[in-house]
Protein backbone atom coordinates (compact mmCIF):
# COMPACT_ATOMS: atom_id res chain seq x y z
CA UNK A 1 0.00 0.00 0.00
CA UNK A 2 1.18 3.52 -0.60
CA UNK A 3 -0.15 6.98 0.18
CA UNK A 4 -0.69 10.01 -2.04
CA UNK A 5 -0.31 13.64 -1.09
CA UNK A 6 -4.02 14.03 -0.32
CA UNK A 7 -3.88 11.09 2.11
CA UNK A 8 -0.84 12.63 3.82
CA UNK A 9 -2.75 15.90 4.22
CA UNK A 10 -5.75 14.03 5.63
CA UNK A 11 -3.59 12.10 8.11
CA UNK A 12 -1.78 15.31 9.11
CA UNK A 13 -5.18 16.85 9.79
CA UNK A 14 -6.10 13.84 11.99
CA UNK A 15 -2.78 14.25 13.82
CA UNK A 16 -3.37 18.01 14.17
CA UNK A 17 -0.13 18.96 12.47
CA UNK A 18 -0.29 21.76 9.90
CA UNK A 19 1.57 20.89 6.71
CA UNK A 20 2.25 23.05 3.68
CA UNK A 21 1.92 21.64 0.15
CA UNK A 22 5.72 21.35 -0.01
CA UNK A 23 5.81 19.49 3.34
CA UNK A 24 3.10 17.12 2.17
CA UNK A 25 4.97 16.38 -1.08
CA UNK A 26 8.21 15.62 0.76
CA UNK A 27 6.48 13.56 3.46
CA UNK A 28 4.59 11.49 0.87
CA UNK A 29 7.90 10.12 -0.44
CA UNK A 30 9.27 9.51 3.05
CA UNK A 31 6.13 7.81 4.30
CA UNK A 32 5.99 5.57 1.24
CA UNK A 33 9.61 4.58 1.91
CA UNK A 34 8.63 3.45 5.41
CA UNK A 35 5.39 1.78 4.29
CA UNK A 36 7.36 -0.07 1.60
CA UNK A 37 9.81 -1.26 4.24
CA UNK A 38 7.10 -2.62 6.56
CA UNK A 39 5.46 -4.47 3.65
CA UNK A 40 7.92 -7.33 4.36
CA UNK A 41 5.47 -8.40 7.07
CA UNK A 42 3.18 -9.73 4.34
CA UNK A 43 5.59 -12.70 4.03
CA UNK A 44 4.81 -13.87 7.57
CA UNK A 45 2.14 -16.47 8.17
CA UNK A 46 0.07 -15.09 11.05
CA UNK A 47 -2.85 -17.51 10.80
CA UNK A 48 -4.11 -18.37 14.27
CA UNK A 49 -1.52 -16.14 16.01
CA UNK A 50 -2.78 -14.02 18.88
CA UNK A 51 -1.69 -10.36 18.85
CA UNK A 52 0.76 -9.37 21.58
CA UNK A 53 -0.88 -7.45 24.39
CA UNK A 54 1.90 -7.59 27.00
CA UNK A 55 5.50 -8.83 26.88
CA UNK A 56 5.39 -9.66 30.56
CA UNK A 57 3.23 -12.48 31.82
CA UNK A 58 1.58 -10.68 34.66
CA UNK A 59 -2.03 -10.04 35.51
CA UNK A 60 -2.73 -6.33 35.26
CA UNK A 61 -2.29 -4.81 38.69
CA UNK A 62 -5.31 -3.00 39.99
CA UNK A 63 -5.19 0.07 42.14
CA UNK A 64 -7.41 0.61 45.11
CA UNK A 65 -10.28 2.90 44.16
CA UNK A 66 -9.28 5.68 46.52
CA UNK A 67 -8.07 9.27 46.58
CA UNK A 68 -4.29 9.17 46.98
CA UNK A 69 -3.27 12.59 45.71
CA UNK A 70 -4.76 15.96 44.92
CA UNK A 71 -5.22 19.63 45.87
CA UNK A 72 -2.44 20.60 43.48
CA UNK A 73 -4.19 22.98 41.09
CA UNK A 74 -1.27 25.40 41.15
CA UNK A 75 1.26 22.65 40.37
CA UNK A 76 -0.95 21.31 37.58
CA UNK A 77 -1.43 24.64 35.80
CA UNK A 78 1.95 26.27 36.51
CA UNK A 79 3.50 25.10 33.20
CA UNK A 80 0.56 26.17 31.01
CA UNK A 81 1.30 28.78 28.34
CA UNK A 82 -1.89 30.59 29.44
CA UNK A 83 -3.80 30.09 32.69
CA UNK A 84 -5.97 32.12 35.04
CA UNK A 85 -7.21 31.21 38.53
CA UNK A 86 -5.98 27.63 38.03
CA UNK A 87 -7.86 27.24 34.74
CA UNK A 88 -6.22 26.51 31.39
CA UNK A 89 -6.97 29.32 28.92
CA UNK A 90 -7.83 28.37 25.32
CA UNK A 91 -9.23 30.27 22.32
CA UNK A 92 -13.02 30.59 22.37
CA UNK A 93 -14.67 27.26 21.42
CA UNK A 94 -18.39 28.14 21.71
CA UNK A 95 -20.18 31.13 20.27
CA UNK B 1 46.61 14.14 42.75
CA UNK B 2 44.81 11.51 40.69
CA UNK B 3 42.18 12.69 38.23
CA UNK B 4 38.98 11.99 40.14
CA UNK B 5 36.93 11.89 36.94
CA UNK B 6 38.86 8.80 35.80
CA UNK B 7 37.47 6.72 38.68
CA UNK B 8 34.79 4.09 38.25
CA UNK B 9 31.69 4.25 40.43
CA UNK B 10 32.92 1.19 42.33
CA UNK B 11 36.28 2.89 43.05
CA UNK B 12 34.63 6.17 44.07
CA UNK B 13 32.31 4.35 46.49
CA UNK B 14 35.40 3.06 48.32
CA UNK B 15 37.35 6.33 48.10
CA UNK B 16 34.45 8.38 49.47
CA UNK B 17 33.94 5.96 52.36
CA UNK B 18 37.64 6.02 53.29
CA UNK B 19 37.66 9.86 52.86
CA UNK B 20 40.45 9.87 50.26
CA UNK B 21 38.45 12.74 48.72
CA UNK B 22 35.10 14.37 49.39
CA UNK B 23 31.87 14.28 47.41
CA UNK B 24 32.29 18.03 46.88
CA UNK B 25 35.75 17.52 45.34
CA UNK B 26 34.36 14.79 43.11
CA UNK B 27 31.45 16.93 41.94
CA UNK B 28 33.72 19.96 41.37
CA UNK B 29 36.00 17.85 39.18
CA UNK B 30 33.09 16.80 36.96
CA UNK B 31 31.61 20.32 36.79
CA UNK B 32 35.05 21.55 35.64
CA UNK B 33 35.15 18.89 32.93
CA UNK B 34 31.66 19.82 31.75
CA UNK B 35 32.60 23.50 31.65
CA UNK B 36 35.65 22.72 29.52
CA UNK B 37 34.01 20.21 27.19
CA UNK B 38 30.38 21.07 26.63
CA UNK B 39 30.95 23.64 23.87
CA UNK B 40 32.68 20.92 21.82
CA UNK B 41 30.51 17.92 22.69
CA UNK B 42 27.08 19.49 23.43
CA UNK B 43 26.27 16.59 25.76
CA UNK B 44 24.45 18.63 28.44
CA UNK B 45 21.40 20.80 27.72
CA UNK B 46 21.24 22.04 31.33
CA UNK B 47 23.95 22.01 34.01
CA UNK B 48 22.64 22.14 37.57
CA UNK B 49 25.85 23.25 39.27
CA UNK B 50 24.35 24.81 42.40
CA UNK B 51 22.05 21.87 42.99
CA UNK B 52 24.94 19.45 42.43
CA UNK B 53 27.11 21.24 44.99
CA UNK B 54 24.29 21.29 47.55
CA UNK B 55 23.68 17.57 47.02
CA UNK B 56 27.42 16.83 47.30
CA UNK B 57 27.67 18.81 50.55
CA UNK B 58 24.74 16.88 52.00
CA UNK B 59 26.47 13.64 50.94
CA UNK B 60 29.70 14.70 52.68
CA UNK B 61 27.78 15.33 55.90
CA UNK B 62 26.29 11.85 55.75
CA UNK B 63 29.61 10.25 54.84
CA UNK B 64 31.35 12.04 57.73
CA UNK B 65 28.94 10.35 60.12
CA UNK B 66 29.55 6.98 58.51
CA UNK B 67 26.08 7.09 56.94
CA UNK B 68 24.87 7.37 53.39
CA UNK B 69 23.25 5.30 50.64
CA UNK B 70 24.68 3.00 48.02
CA UNK B 71 25.43 5.91 45.65
CA UNK B 72 26.30 8.54 48.25
CA UNK B 73 28.20 11.37 46.53
CA UNK B 74 28.32 9.74 43.06
CA UNK B 75 27.84 12.43 40.34
CA UNK B 76 25.47 11.40 37.55
CA UNK B 77 24.03 12.88 34.37
CA UNK B 78 20.31 12.48 33.67
CA UNK B 79 18.77 12.09 30.21
CA UNK B 80 16.38 14.96 29.46
CA UNK B 81 13.53 12.41 29.16
CA UNK B 82 13.36 11.94 32.96
CA UNK B 83 11.19 14.37 34.91
CA UNK B 84 13.34 16.21 37.46
CA UNK B 85 11.53 18.54 39.80
CA UNK B 86 12.03 22.22 38.96
CA UNK B 87 14.67 21.39 36.35
CA UNK B 88 14.70 21.45 32.51
CA UNK B 89 12.68 18.42 31.28
CA UNK B 90 11.88 18.77 27.60
CA UNK B 91 12.74 15.45 25.91
CA UNK B 92 14.95 17.83 23.86
CA UNK B 93 11.85 18.99 21.96
CA UNK B 94 10.80 22.54 21.15
CA UNK B 95 7.20 21.66 22.02
CA UNK B 96 8.07 21.31 25.73
CA UNK B 97 9.71 24.77 25.82
CA UNK B 98 10.27 25.91 29.37
CA UNK B 99 8.69 22.83 30.98
CA UNK B 100 9.83 22.32 34.57
CA UNK B 101 7.84 19.54 36.25
CA UNK B 102 6.66 19.75 39.84
CA UNK B 103 7.41 16.07 40.32
CA UNK B 104 10.33 13.66 40.09
CA UNK B 105 10.47 10.43 38.06
CA UNK B 106 10.59 7.22 40.10
CA UNK B 107 13.98 6.24 38.65
CA UNK B 108 15.65 9.54 39.57
CA UNK B 109 13.90 9.57 42.98
CA UNK B 110 15.48 6.17 43.63
CA UNK B 111 18.92 7.53 42.68
CA UNK B 112 18.66 10.59 44.94
CA UNK B 113 17.34 8.43 47.79
CA UNK B 114 20.53 6.39 47.46
CA UNK B 115 22.64 9.58 47.68
CA UNK B 116 23.56 10.26 44.04
CA UNK B 117 24.36 13.82 42.89
CA UNK B 118 22.71 15.33 39.78
CA UNK B 119 25.11 17.23 37.50
CA UNK B 120 22.50 18.19 34.90
CA UNK B 121 20.27 17.08 32.03
CA UNK B 122 21.67 15.32 28.99
CA UNK B 123 21.01 15.91 25.31
CA UNK B 124 19.11 13.26 23.33
CA UNK B 125 17.20 12.76 20.11
CA UNK B 126 13.84 14.57 20.24
CA UNK B 127 11.38 12.36 22.18
CA UNK B 128 14.03 9.59 21.96
CA UNK B 129 13.37 9.20 18.23
CA UNK B 130 16.67 8.77 16.45
CA UNK B 131 19.84 6.71 16.16
CA UNK B 132 22.42 9.47 15.82
CA UNK B 133 21.42 12.32 18.15
CA UNK B 134 20.83 14.55 15.13
CA UNK B 135 17.13 15.20 15.88
CA UNK B 136 17.52 17.15 19.16
CA UNK B 137 16.12 20.69 19.23
CA UNK B 138 19.35 21.54 21.09
CA UNK B 139 21.65 20.44 18.26
CA UNK B 140 23.80 17.41 17.60
CA UNK B 141 25.79 15.69 20.31
CA UNK B 142 29.38 15.00 19.24
CA UNK B 143 31.08 11.67 19.88
CA UNK B 144 34.34 12.02 21.86
CA UNK B 145 35.74 9.32 19.57
CA UNK B 146 37.21 10.19 16.15
CA UNK B 147 38.78 8.03 13.48
CA UNK B 148 42.55 7.71 13.96
CA UNK B 149 44.32 10.64 12.33
CA UNK B 150 41.07 12.47 11.57
CA UNK B 151 39.43 15.47 13.20
CA UNK B 152 36.04 14.99 11.55
CA UNK B 153 33.08 14.78 13.94
CA UNK B 154 31.18 11.53 14.44
CA UNK B 155 27.73 10.90 15.90
CA UNK B 156 27.51 9.29 19.38
CA UNK B 157 24.51 7.18 18.35
CA UNK B 158 21.06 7.74 19.73
CA UNK B 159 18.75 8.38 21.21
CA UNK B 160 20.78 8.46 24.45
CA UNK B 161 23.67 10.23 22.68
CA UNK B 162 24.24 12.77 25.45
CA UNK B 163 24.33 10.01 28.06
CA UNK B 164 26.89 7.97 26.10
CA UNK B 165 29.03 10.93 25.08
CA UNK B 166 29.14 12.39 28.61
CA UNK B 167 30.18 9.07 30.16
CA UNK B 168 32.85 8.42 27.49
CA UNK B 169 34.27 11.95 27.90
CA UNK B 170 34.24 11.82 31.72
CA UNK B 171 31.56 14.49 32.11
CA UNK B 172 29.73 12.27 34.62
CA UNK B 173 30.49 9.04 36.39
CA UNK B 174 27.43 7.31 34.95
CA UNK B 175 24.23 8.37 33.24
CA UNK B 176 20.59 7.40 33.04
CA UNK B 177 19.32 6.52 29.59
CA UNK B 178 16.27 4.93 27.97
CA UNK B 179 15.89 2.31 25.26
CA UNK B 180 12.85 1.79 23.00
CA UNK B 181 14.56 0.11 20.04
CA UNK B 182 18.26 0.29 20.93
CA UNK B 183 18.67 3.79 22.38
CA UNK B 184 20.91 2.64 25.26
CA UNK B 185 22.88 -0.13 23.59
CA UNK B 186 23.66 1.48 20.22
CA UNK B 187 25.15 4.72 21.65
CA UNK B 188 27.04 2.67 24.26
CA UNK B 189 28.57 0.61 21.43
CA UNK B 190 29.47 3.80 19.48
CA UNK B 191 31.30 5.36 22.45
CA UNK B 192 33.10 2.43 24.09
CA UNK B 193 30.79 2.41 27.12
CA UNK B 194 28.58 -0.21 28.77
CA UNK B 195 24.80 0.10 28.48
CA UNK B 196 22.04 -2.20 29.67
CA UNK B 197 18.34 -2.18 28.81
CA UNK B 198 16.69 -4.24 31.55
CA UNK B 199 13.60 -6.42 31.18
CA UNK B 200 10.39 -4.52 30.43
CA UNK B 201 8.82 -3.82 33.82
CA UNK B 202 12.10 -3.76 35.78
CA UNK B 203 12.43 0.04 36.00
CA UNK B 204 9.37 2.17 36.60
CA UNK B 205 8.33 4.28 33.63
CA UNK B 206 6.59 6.79 35.90
CA UNK B 207 7.86 10.31 35.20
CA UNK B 208 9.70 9.34 32.02
CA UNK B 209 8.35 11.19 28.97
CA UNK B 210 6.55 8.44 27.03
CA UNK B 211 7.56 7.48 23.47
CA UNK B 212 6.25 3.92 22.90
CA UNK B 213 4.88 2.67 26.19
CA UNK B 214 5.05 -1.08 25.49
CA UNK B 215 8.74 -0.82 24.54
CA UNK B 216 10.28 1.99 26.65
CA UNK B 217 12.66 0.99 29.46
CA UNK B 218 15.21 2.95 31.48
CA UNK B 219 18.73 1.74 32.15
CA UNK B 220 22.25 3.03 32.87
CA UNK B 221 25.27 3.86 30.70
CA UNK B 222 28.61 3.51 32.52
CA UNK B 223 32.31 2.77 32.04
CA UNK B 224 32.29 -0.77 33.34
CA UNK B 225 29.97 -3.75 33.67
CA UNK B 226 30.23 -3.54 37.45
CA UNK B 227 29.20 0.13 37.43
CA UNK B 228 26.13 -0.76 35.36
CA UNK B 229 25.21 -3.42 37.90
CA UNK B 230 25.57 -0.87 40.71
CA UNK B 231 23.45 1.79 38.97
CA UNK B 232 20.73 -0.58 37.77
CA UNK B 233 20.25 -1.89 41.29
CA UNK B 234 19.38 1.65 42.42
CA UNK B 235 17.32 2.59 39.35
CA UNK B 236 15.14 -0.54 39.37
CA UNK B 237 12.22 -0.88 41.77
CA UNK B 238 8.68 -2.12 42.13
CA UNK B 239 6.47 0.94 41.70
CA UNK B 240 2.74 1.14 42.40
CA UNK B 241 2.61 4.24 40.14
CA UNK B 242 3.44 2.11 37.05
CA UNK B 243 1.03 -0.80 36.52
CA UNK B 244 3.55 -2.48 34.19
CA UNK B 245 6.21 -2.44 36.92
CA UNK B 246 6.68 -6.09 37.88
CA UNK B 247 6.48 -7.39 41.45
CA UNK B 248 9.89 -9.01 41.61
CA UNK B 249 12.46 -7.98 44.21
CA UNK B 250 15.55 -6.25 42.76
CA UNK B 251 18.50 -8.61 43.23
CA UNK B 252 22.07 -7.64 44.09
CA UNK B 253 23.39 -7.61 40.54
CA UNK B 254 26.97 -6.97 41.65
CA UNK B 255 27.05 -10.39 43.30
CA UNK B 256 26.90 -11.99 39.84
CA UNK B 257 30.12 -10.31 38.74
CA UNK B 258 33.22 -12.46 38.90
CA UNK B 259 31.25 -15.69 38.96
CA UNK B 260 32.44 -18.32 36.52
CA UNK B 261 30.57 -18.81 33.26
CA UNK B 262 31.74 -22.43 33.07
CA UNK B 263 28.94 -24.61 31.76
CA UNK B 264 26.67 -21.70 30.78
CA UNK B 265 25.02 -22.26 27.42
CA UNK B 266 25.50 -19.25 25.12
CA UNK B 267 23.43 -19.20 21.93
CA UNK B 268 24.66 -17.73 18.63
CA UNK B 269 21.60 -16.81 16.52
CA UNK B 270 22.34 -17.47 12.87
CA UNK B 271 19.82 -14.89 11.63
CA UNK B 272 22.04 -12.10 13.02
CA UNK B 273 24.64 -12.96 10.37
CA UNK B 274 23.05 -10.45 7.97
CA UNK B 275 23.92 -9.88 4.33
CA UNK B 276 26.68 -7.34 3.84
CA UNK B 277 27.89 -7.51 7.43
CA UNK B 278 31.28 -5.73 7.55
CA UNK B 279 34.23 -8.10 8.18
CA UNK B 280 35.18 -6.11 11.32
CA UNK B 281 31.80 -6.94 12.90
CA UNK B 282 32.08 -10.57 11.85
CA UNK B 283 35.59 -10.76 13.39
CA UNK B 284 34.45 -9.08 16.61
CA UNK B 285 31.60 -11.55 17.01
CA UNK B 286 33.96 -14.52 16.48
CA UNK B 287 36.35 -12.99 19.02
CA UNK B 288 33.53 -12.81 21.55
CA UNK B 289 32.62 -16.45 20.89
CA UNK B 290 36.26 -17.46 21.46
CA UNK B 291 36.50 -15.48 24.71
CA UNK B 292 33.40 -17.11 26.15
CA UNK B 293 34.54 -20.56 24.98
CA UNK B 294 37.93 -20.00 26.66
CA UNK B 295 36.12 -19.05 29.87
CA UNK B 296 34.31 -22.40 29.84
CA UNK B 297 30.94 -21.48 28.35
CA UNK B 298 29.27 -23.87 25.96
CA UNK B 299 28.58 -22.25 22.58
CA UNK B 300 25.49 -23.45 20.69
CA UNK B 301 24.01 -22.38 17.36
CA UNK B 302 20.41 -21.27 17.64
CA UNK B 303 17.76 -20.02 15.25
CA UNK B 304 15.38 -17.08 15.75
CA UNK B 305 13.49 -17.33 12.45
CA UNK B 306 11.45 -14.12 12.75
CA UNK B 307 14.43 -11.84 13.43
CA UNK B 308 14.23 -9.97 10.12
CA UNK B 309 10.62 -8.98 10.79
CA UNK B 310 11.36 -7.27 14.12
CA UNK B 311 12.40 -3.95 12.59
CA UNK B 312 9.44 -3.58 10.20
CA UNK B 313 7.02 -4.61 12.98
CA UNK B 314 8.72 -2.09 15.29
CA UNK B 315 8.17 0.70 12.75
CA UNK B 316 4.44 0.08 13.01
CA UNK B 317 4.12 -0.52 16.76
CA UNK B 318 6.43 2.27 17.97
CA UNK B 319 5.01 5.09 15.78
CA UNK B 320 1.45 3.95 16.58
CA UNK B 321 2.12 4.24 20.32
CA UNK B 322 4.03 7.48 19.80
CA UNK B 323 1.17 9.09 17.88
CA UNK B 324 -1.12 8.35 20.85
CA UNK B 325 1.36 9.43 23.51
CA UNK B 326 2.30 12.66 21.72
CA UNK B 327 -1.35 13.69 21.30
CA UNK B 328 -1.04 15.40 24.69
CA UNK B 329 1.20 18.16 23.28
CA UNK B 330 -1.55 20.56 22.31
CA UNK B 331 -0.30 23.97 23.41
CA UNK B 332 -2.74 24.03 26.32
CA UNK B 333 -1.22 22.36 29.36
CA UNK B 334 2.51 22.87 28.98
CA UNK B 335 5.25 24.06 26.69
CA UNK B 336 4.94 25.88 23.42
CA UNK B 337 1.77 27.56 22.11
CA UNK B 338 1.52 29.09 18.65
CA UNK B 339 -1.71 31.10 18.27
CA UNK B 340 -4.27 30.35 15.54
CA UNK B 341 -7.66 31.50 14.23
CA UNK B 342 -9.48 28.99 16.41
CA UNK B 343 -8.57 26.19 18.79
CA UNK B 344 -7.91 23.57 16.09
CA UNK B 345 -5.75 26.05 14.19
CA UNK B 346 -3.86 26.68 17.43
CA UNK B 347 -3.27 22.92 17.91
CA UNK B 348 -2.08 22.54 14.34
CA UNK B 349 0.22 25.55 14.43
CA UNK B 350 1.68 24.53 17.79
CA UNK B 351 2.40 20.96 16.71
CA UNK B 352 3.78 22.09 13.32
CA UNK B 353 6.25 24.44 15.02
CA UNK B 354 6.97 22.32 18.08
CA UNK B 355 7.78 18.93 16.56
CA UNK B 356 10.87 18.26 14.46
CA UNK B 357 10.69 16.39 11.16
CA UNK B 358 11.52 12.90 12.50
CA UNK B 359 8.85 13.21 15.20
CA UNK B 360 6.29 14.43 12.64
CA UNK B 361 7.16 11.54 10.35
CA UNK B 362 6.53 9.00 13.12
CA UNK B 363 3.35 10.66 14.35
CA UNK B 364 1.97 10.60 10.79
CA UNK B 365 2.94 6.95 10.24
CA UNK B 366 1.38 6.08 13.60
CA UNK B 367 -1.80 7.99 12.85
CA UNK B 368 -2.05 6.33 9.45
CA UNK B 369 -1.58 2.73 10.66
CA UNK B 370 -4.15 3.25 13.41
CA UNK B 371 -6.68 4.96 11.15
CA UNK B 372 -9.97 3.36 10.12
CA UNK B 373 -9.50 0.68 7.48
CA UNK B 374 -5.77 0.21 8.07
CA UNK B 375 -5.67 -0.95 11.70
CA UNK B 376 -5.91 -4.70 10.90
CA UNK B 377 -3.52 -4.55 7.95
CA UNK B 378 -0.78 -2.82 9.89
CA UNK B 379 -1.10 -2.56 13.64
CA UNK B 380 -2.84 -5.86 14.36
CA UNK B 381 -0.53 -7.72 11.99
CA UNK B 382 2.55 -6.18 13.61
CA UNK B 383 1.35 -7.22 17.07
CA UNK B 384 0.86 -10.79 15.80
CA UNK B 385 4.38 -10.80 14.35
CA UNK B 386 5.56 -9.56 17.72
CA UNK B 387 4.03 -12.65 19.34
CA UNK B 388 6.08 -14.79 16.94
CA UNK B 389 9.29 -12.86 17.69
CA UNK B 390 8.82 -13.43 21.41
CA UNK B 391 8.05 -17.11 20.79
CA UNK B 392 11.40 -17.52 18.99
CA UNK B 393 13.15 -16.40 22.17
CA UNK B 394 10.90 -18.46 24.46
CA UNK B 395 11.74 -21.59 22.44
CA UNK B 396 15.45 -20.83 22.81
CA UNK B 397 15.24 -20.46 26.59
CA UNK B 398 13.15 -23.64 26.78
CA UNK B 399 15.98 -25.46 24.99
CA UNK B 400 18.28 -24.60 27.90
CA UNK B 401 20.13 -21.59 26.47
CA UNK B 402 21.22 -19.13 29.20
CA UNK B 403 21.99 -16.06 27.06
CA UNK B 404 22.60 -15.04 23.45
CA UNK B 405 25.68 -13.31 22.01
CA UNK B 406 25.32 -10.97 19.01
CA UNK B 407 26.99 -7.82 17.67
CA UNK B 408 25.46 -4.66 19.19
CA UNK B 409 25.38 -2.66 15.96
CA UNK B 410 25.94 -3.38 12.24
CA UNK B 411 28.66 -0.69 12.04
CA UNK B 412 30.79 1.77 14.04
CA UNK B 413 29.92 5.46 14.56
CA UNK B 414 29.30 7.41 11.35
CA UNK B 415 29.50 11.10 10.42
CA UNK B 416 26.64 13.54 11.02
CA UNK B 417 24.67 14.02 7.80
CA UNK B 418 26.00 10.75 6.38
CA UNK B 419 22.64 8.95 6.67
CA UNK B 420 19.69 10.97 5.37
CA UNK B 421 17.26 8.21 4.36
CA UNK B 422 14.99 7.39 7.34
CA UNK B 423 14.83 3.63 6.65
CA UNK B 424 18.65 3.39 6.35
CA UNK B 425 18.90 5.14 9.72
CA UNK B 426 16.37 2.70 11.23
CA UNK B 427 18.59 -0.23 10.16
CA UNK B 428 21.11 0.83 12.83
CA UNK B 429 18.82 -0.85 15.37
CA UNK B 430 18.63 -4.16 13.50
CA UNK B 431 20.39 -6.15 16.28
CA UNK B 432 18.87 -4.34 19.26
CA UNK B 433 15.19 -3.92 18.37
CA UNK B 434 14.23 -7.62 18.69
CA UNK B 435 15.01 -7.36 22.41
CA UNK B 436 12.50 -4.52 22.92
CA UNK B 437 9.84 -6.32 20.88
CA UNK B 438 10.18 -9.34 23.21
CA UNK B 439 10.64 -7.27 26.41
CA UNK B 440 13.98 -8.94 27.21
CA UNK B 441 17.10 -7.55 28.87
CA UNK B 442 20.10 -6.74 26.66
CA UNK B 443 23.56 -5.35 27.46
CA UNK B 444 26.15 -3.81 25.15
CA UNK B 445 29.75 -4.28 26.25
CA UNK B 446 32.74 -2.64 24.47
CA UNK B 447 34.72 -5.43 22.80
CA UNK B 448 37.29 -3.83 20.55
CA UNK B 449 38.27 -1.13 18.07
CA UNK B 450 37.74 -1.27 14.31
CA UNK B 451 40.61 -0.61 11.84
CA UNK B 452 39.79 3.15 12.08
CA UNK B 453 40.26 3.05 15.86
CA UNK B 454 36.54 3.33 16.66
CA UNK B 455 34.86 1.29 19.40
CA UNK B 456 32.55 -1.65 18.68
CA UNK B 457 30.27 -3.47 21.10
CA UNK B 458 28.96 -6.97 21.63
CA UNK B 459 25.43 -7.54 22.84
CA UNK B 460 24.24 -10.18 25.29
CA UNK B 461 20.51 -10.96 25.42
CA UNK B 462 19.06 -12.60 28.51
CA UNK B 463 15.97 -14.33 29.81
CA UNK B 464 13.26 -12.15 31.38
CA UNK B 465 14.50 -10.69 34.70
CA UNK B 466 17.83 -12.48 34.37
CA UNK B 467 19.96 -9.33 34.17
CA UNK B 468 22.37 -11.01 36.62
CA UNK B 469 23.56 -13.48 33.94
CA UNK B 470 24.20 -10.57 31.55
CA UNK B 471 26.45 -8.90 34.13
CA UNK B 472 28.19 -12.23 34.83
CA UNK B 473 28.92 -12.93 31.14
CA UNK B 474 29.49 -9.24 30.32
CA UNK B 475 32.30 -9.12 32.86
CA UNK B 476 34.06 -11.98 31.05
CA UNK B 477 33.97 -9.95 27.81
CA UNK B 478 35.22 -6.84 29.62
CA UNK B 479 38.05 -8.80 31.28
CA UNK B 480 39.15 -10.14 27.89
CA UNK B 481 38.66 -6.95 25.86
CA UNK B 482 39.78 -4.35 28.39
CA UNK B 483 38.29 -0.87 28.56
CA UNK B 484 38.53 1.89 25.96
CA UNK B 485 39.24 5.60 26.37
CA UNK B 486 39.07 8.24 23.62
CA UNK B 487 41.99 10.63 23.22
CA UNK B 488 41.03 13.98 24.73
CA UNK B 489 40.83 16.59 21.92
CA UNK B 490 37.87 18.52 23.33
CA UNK B 491 39.33 20.27 26.38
Amino acid sequence: MSVDTDTVKRVARLARIKVSDDDADRMTGELNGILGFVEQLDEVNIDGVEPMTSVVEQTMKKRQDGVTDGDKAEAVTVNAPASEDHFFMVPKVVE
Amino acid sequence: MTDLTKLTIAEAQKGLKSKDYSAVELTEAFLANIEAANTSLNAYVAVTGDQAMAMAKASDEKLSKGEGGALEGIPLGIKDLFATEGVHTQACSHILDGFKPRYESTVTSNLWADGAVMLGKLNMDEFAMGSSNETSYYGNVVNPWRKSGSNAALVPGGSSGGSASSVAARLCMGATATDTGGSIRQPAAFTGTVGIKPTYGRCSRWGIVAFASSLDQAGPITHTVRDSAILLKSMASVDPKDTTSVDIKVPDYEAAIGQSVKGLKIGIPKEYRVDGMPPEIEALWQQGIDWLKDAGAEIVDVSLPHTKYALPAYYIVAPAEASSNLARYDGVRYGLRVPGNDIVDMYENTRAAGFGSEVKRRVLIGTYVLSAGYYDAYYLKAQKVRTLIKKDFDDTWAAGVDALLTPATPNAAFAPGEITDPVTMYLNDIFTVTVNMAGLPGISVPAGLNPDGLPLGLQLIGKPFDEATLFQVGQVIEDAAGTFEPENWWA
